[in-house]
């Protein structure tokens, strides 16, 4: 098995035998429920689909929330009690380490998402929204959620305390996500580079209406790649110090 | 096997190690010694391919640790000054987790673990929480972790620390137990964990080495082989005065006085214990033993890393 797969299947049994990914899980979970009947189900009567859309709205937004507390403990877990020496020791490039990091958080972060699919099923059910707008917003889903959780690797790659971790990452996500408002105080041609930089205004949207575009999967991806790459230079530059 | 010229490390504007050199042929057990903060964790971790110099060379087996880490990592197994333990794994499936994370053949890893496990007496908890072992029983499995995959360099950092005292044995006699399969470099600040089960000894202090070789050799570089211990029968003024006649001899000093018998200790430029024999056989005083006075490493290392210690 490749360095990075044996790292990520160790990762991702971490999560689920400590109890803090049960106890993140578990509260998130039930926040969304309250937001689900609060700002989906409660804002009188409307069409499915306008349902289906703003339960995918809330679902980003507790996603940016979310990313960062799954992956705070990471790389910053394994600085602060010195496991981190049996990865750098071992015959396993940097990149192996933060590929693998991901994948174990990736990987529980889908199962938490998959774990809210009763809710679009409740409204598939009861009202008439069509699979291919459920299937459109969970892909949004995952991908804004890949992004998230690649700045959260890149956070707990900075520092040795979760705690710290998780505040980075919730400010690098915050920064992107609020370009959009720089976007709206500069001219162009800046503007219009800060409205594509942006996490959510700008890419999130078509996803929760069921439309897919190349230019918004391409925007997600390349977050992931960039937040992933630098987190691999932090590493190999620790060793300098 | 290992080459080390000119290593040297900062953090900072600090130097952890300036300007270290030495080398270690393969199948040796070296001894690091130094104090806390002399720049013995700084020095494994760069042997360990965890940190990069900033600057010096450093080669094992051939292998550069700035252009060939990969190559170099394949053939060590490192304990930190901390055991890299996960704690919510139990003891076999960490060390299968490291066995695979090291290159073992995917087939080959539960042998192995069972091997190291026997090895370093693990088998009994292997299927603990590594959360809910003792002291003694983590540090056990830093060492197996870093044995694991059979490495051709074995680098413990302080395996002893924090260990009680049959605890201490245990570990020394596992470590004599891989004499000649790996070659070992073991650090301490305690002497006599290392004294024992090394071939060499390298004393590291303020980041440099100010010594190397074996216990005796370390004993003579420090200035103490001229002291001499004689056992006489009866008072010591008769004898003192004899010796102090000796010409090399410095001073006496009557260590211990009972049952008619008085144990001297003197202290002469050189082994001159022929000397000394003869003079006291001459003022006629009963020499019942004659003997280098054998100085406690621990005081070797204090005179060599103390204040008045002398650089090599």
């Amino acid at each position: 098995m490749s360095a990075a797969l044996l790292i990520a299947r160790r990762e991702f049994a971490a999560y689920l035998r400590t109890w803090l990914g049960y106890l993140i899980t578990a509260g998130v979970l039930a926040v969304w429920g309250v937001m689900f009947n609060a700002f989906v189900l409660g804002r009188g009567p409307l069409r499915s689909s306008e349902v289906l859309g703003s339960f995918f709205w809330v679902t980003s937004g507790l996603i940016m929330v979310v990313a960062p507390l799954f992956s705070m403990r990471l790389l910053a877990e394994e600085r602060n009690t010195g496991t981190i020496h049996l990865l750098y020791s071992s015959p396993v490039r940097d990149g192996e380490i933060i590929l693998g990091k991901f994948l174990a958080c990736y990987g529980f972060f889908a199962l938490f998402v998959l774990s809210t699919l009763y809710m679009p099923a409740l409204i598939f059910v009861n009202g008439k929204v069509s699979l291919g707008h459920i299937a459109a917003g969970y892909l949004g889903l995952m991908l804004i959620g890949a992004a998230s959780v690649a700045l959260g690797v890149l956070a707990s790659s900075l520092t040795k305390s979760q705690v710290v971790s998780a505040i980075l990452a919730g400010c690098f996500i915050a920064l992107l996500v609020l370009c959009w408002t720089l976007a709206r105080v500069t001219e162009r041609p800046l503007s219009d580079v800060f409205n594509s930089l942006a996490l959510w205004n700008e890419h999130f949207p078509p996803f929760q209406h069921g439309v897919v575009h190349l230019r918004d999967v391409v925007y997600y991806l390349a977050v992931t790649y960039v937040a992933l790459f630098a987190s691999t230079r932090v590493l190999e530059a620790r060793r300098w110090r | 096997m290992i080459r080390v010229e000119g290593l040297t490390k900062y953090y900072g504007a600090h130097a952890a190690i300036r300007d270290l050199s030495f080398q270690i042929e393969r199948g040796e057990v070296i001894g690091f010694l130094g104090l806390n903060g002399a720049g013995k964790s700084t020095t494994l971790k760069v042997l360990g391919c965890v940190l990069l110099p900033t600057s010096g060379r450093v080669t094992i087996d051939g292998f550069d640790v700035v252009t060939d880490p990969h190559e170099i990592r394949k053939r060590i197994g490192f304990l930190p000054d901390a055991p890299p333990l996960y704690d919510e794994m139990t003891v076999g499936e960490y060390l299968a987790f490291v066995a695979e994370l090291r290159g073992v053949p995917h087939d080959h890893v539960g042998q192995r673990v069972r091997e190291v496990e026997d090895q370093t007496a693990l088998r009994e908890v292997d299927g603990d929480v590594i959360a809910s072992l003792s002291h003694g029983y983590r540090q056990r499995v830093g060492v197996a972790q870093a044995l694991v995959h059979k490495p051709a360099l074995v680098i413990l950092d302080e395996p002893s620390s924090g260990l009680d005292p049959r605890q201490i044995i245990e570990m020394r006699a596992l470590i004599r137990k891989l004499k000649g399969e790996h070659t070992i470099l073991v650090s301490s600040h305690i002497l006599a964990e290392l004294s024992e089960v090394c071939d060499r000894l390298l004393v590291i202090d303020q980041g440099q080495i100010v010594a190397q070789g074996t216990e005796a050799e370390l004993a003579r570089r420090a200035g103490t082989e001229g002291n001499i211990e004689v056992e006489i029968r009866g008072p010591p003024a008769h004898a003192r005065e004899a010796l102090l006649a000796v010409k090399g001899v410095n001073s006496t000093l009557v260590v211990k006085e009972e049952g008619g018998t008085t144990l001297l200790r003197i202290e002469a430029s050189g082994d001159m214990r022929p000397e000394i024999a003869r003079a006291l056989v001459k003022a006629n005083v009963d020499l019942l033993r004659i003997d280098r006075a054998t100085e406690k490493l621990e005081a070797v290392f204090l005179r060599l890393t103390g204040p008045k210690g002398q650089p090599s």
